[in-house]
């Protein structure tokens, strides 16, 4: 069995944070992603990011995801792709299949920042090729230079239903139109208005009724929900787009610490049930720390300072931090993450997160 | 009943008017200055700090919406790339003929030329008339956000705030 101080599971926003926060500090990390690049969601970040300087802001995601990269590799972290991390034992060891093998890791520490995958709803037609996840068209355009299909109707306008209708308006399609079923846009009012003056309309209170084509998606029909969310008949719209993407939220990936037996709570604010966990990211299973969309859904940078704060107090409990240094580190990355965690966007998620970290007492 | 961009995706007219990092028309009519399209209470502060003349305040709270102190102002177009949002806009009222400058951040791509005759469009995307580029900017610190001037008639000042290429 390999052993060492420090496994992340997940090379994301938050996993590579805590990784480089960890090893500053003299911790000894190794980084577990399934995928065959490292960096999440990060390096399907075209846009720059909101916030402040000390929250990256005005940088673009993929560039965060280079130097979160590089100071990985300067400070000699281990990044293992292709690496599954199949379960975690009673006594926290991991099986991990990386390739064609299979290899146990015990670790002093371990961080979970598996981050989430994409919810999708049912509906006639919803399995022909071209009805896609939001995810999918980004890994596509932005990764693989590919475009997804010539029109696109967008169903969601949260901030992933916006910012990629914007990423595939860049790609070169057409956004026939942006659907909600609640009434009013989910989104970042500006990531709304730079699509809007385009000419992409929103349609707010309106569900995606069915697909059509017979290969492949031809066309689509959406249909007006009333307050009940109940499709009012008779006022379908027909759209000839040969791309459905859905963006209708995430679900936090929390296999992994549902099998390790942390203890759960749920908040539909963040996504469903989460591990309860305190201020230092750590869960009801001692050494068992999580972050990023894992530990309830958020945003990239929001998910970096998680990260940054779960390596510090990695670093501290492992010996390589002091107290003080320690909490004066903390309290900077918990008072950089009140900024984003405010406004009428923010707020909820943040009594939602409190609502988390009040789980733990008595734990 | 929710504010009209809630569910349209762009500020009317309305909702604009009273925000507070709209210059007046007499700001607008002494030469160029930021129109800083930004009302909702999102955590975001580059444009502050961007701006060397104090004509930017966001404060402590960063989910404040930018104020702008129209007079300390220059129209130095250094906040236009920063905002991630893509909603600050320089417009000049000064020019002759009735016309005016608009200087808007551009990322798709081909970027059009200098001399081009482009579709204005407005909030909505509505079609509003031709327009002329007269610069494009870019530049490494832009980070591959180009800035593109048209010029246009004065009472289009506050309605055009995105173009259509005609190639």
């Amino acid at each position: 069995m390999r052993r060492c101080e420090m496994v992340c599971v997940g090379a994301g926003p938050a996993g590579l944070a805590a990784a480089v926060e960890a090893a500053r500090n003299g911790v000894d990390v190794v980084v577990y992603d399934e995928n065959a690049r490292p960096g999440g969601q990060l390096f399907k970040q075209i846009h720059k990011f909101f916030g402040s300087r000390e929250h990256r802001a005005m940088e673009r995601g993929f560039d965060i995801g280079n130097s979160f990269l590089t100071e990985a590799r300067e400070l000699g972290v281990e990044v293992s792709l292709n690496s599954v991390v199949l379960g975690i034992y009673e006594n926290g060891a991991l099986n991990v299949m990386i390739r064609d093998r299979i290899e146990q890791v015990k670790a002093a520490k371990t961080l979970i920042a598996t981050g989430a995958s994409e919810n999708m709803i049912p509906f006639p037609g919803w399995t022909l090729p071209g009805v896609i996840g939001a995810g999918a068209a980004q890994t596509m355009a932005n990764i693989h230079g590919i475009r997804p299909g010539n029109s696109i109707l967008m169903v969601g306008s949260g901030n992933v239903g916006v910012i990629v209708s914007y990423q595939m308006l860049q790609a070169g399609c057409q956004v026939a139109a942006v659907i909600d079923a609640a009434p009013k846009i989910g989104g970042y009012a500006v990531h709304a208005a730079k699509i809007a003056r385009t000419g992409v309309p929103f349609f707010m209170s309106h569900t995606i009724k069915e697909a059509q084509g017979k290969d492949r998606v031809e066309g689509a029909t959406i249909i007006k929900v009333d307050e009940n969310w109940e499709p009012i008949r008779g006022t379908e719209k027909q759209f000839e787009v040969d791309t459905v993407c859905i963006a209708v939220g995430l679900n936090p990936s929390t296999q992994l610490i549902r099998m390790a037996g942390c203890k759960m709570a749920y908040s539909p604010v963040l996504g469903g049930r989460l591990p309860a966990h305190d201020l230092n990211q750590e869960t009801s299973v001692k050494g068992l720390y999580v972050a990023g969309d894992a530990s309830g859904i958020e945003e990239a940078s929001t998910a970096i300072i998680e990260g940054r704060i779960a390596g510090l107090a990695i670093a501290h409990s492992l010996g390589y931090l002091d107290e003080s240094a320690f909490l004066s580190r903390r309290k900077e990355q918990l008072q950089s993450i009140v900024g984003l965690r405010s406004g009428s966007h923010g707020e909820v998620r943040g009594k939602a997160k409190e609502y988390l970290n009040s789980m733990m007492e008595g734990q | 009943m929710a504010a009209d961009s809630t569910r349209t995706g762009f500020l009317s007219d309305d909702e604009l008017k009273n925000g507070p990092g709209i210059p007046s028309e007499a700001r607008r009519r002494k030469g160029a200055v930021a129109v800083l399209e930004c009302l909702e209470d999102i955590p975001c502060n580059p444009c502050e700090a961007s701006c060397k003349f104090d004509a930017i305040t966001v404060g402590d709270d960063i989910t404040t919406p930018p104020r702008l102190t129209e007079d300390n102002c220059v129209g130095c177009r250094s906040c236009v790339p920063i905002c991630p949002g893509q909603a600050i806009f320089i417009v000049d009222e000064s020019l002759e003929n009735d016309k005016a400058a608009i200087e808007m951040p551009y990322e798709y791509r081909p970027l059009p030329q200098k001399g081009d005759i482009v579709t204005a469009l407005d909030r909505a995307g509505q079609k509003i008339g031709d327009a002329i580029v007269t610069a494009v900017k870019k530049t490494e610190k832009m980070d591959r956000t180009a800035t593109v001037i048209i010029e246009i008639p004065r009472d289009w000042s506050m309605k055009a705030r995105a173009i259509q290429l005609k190639r």
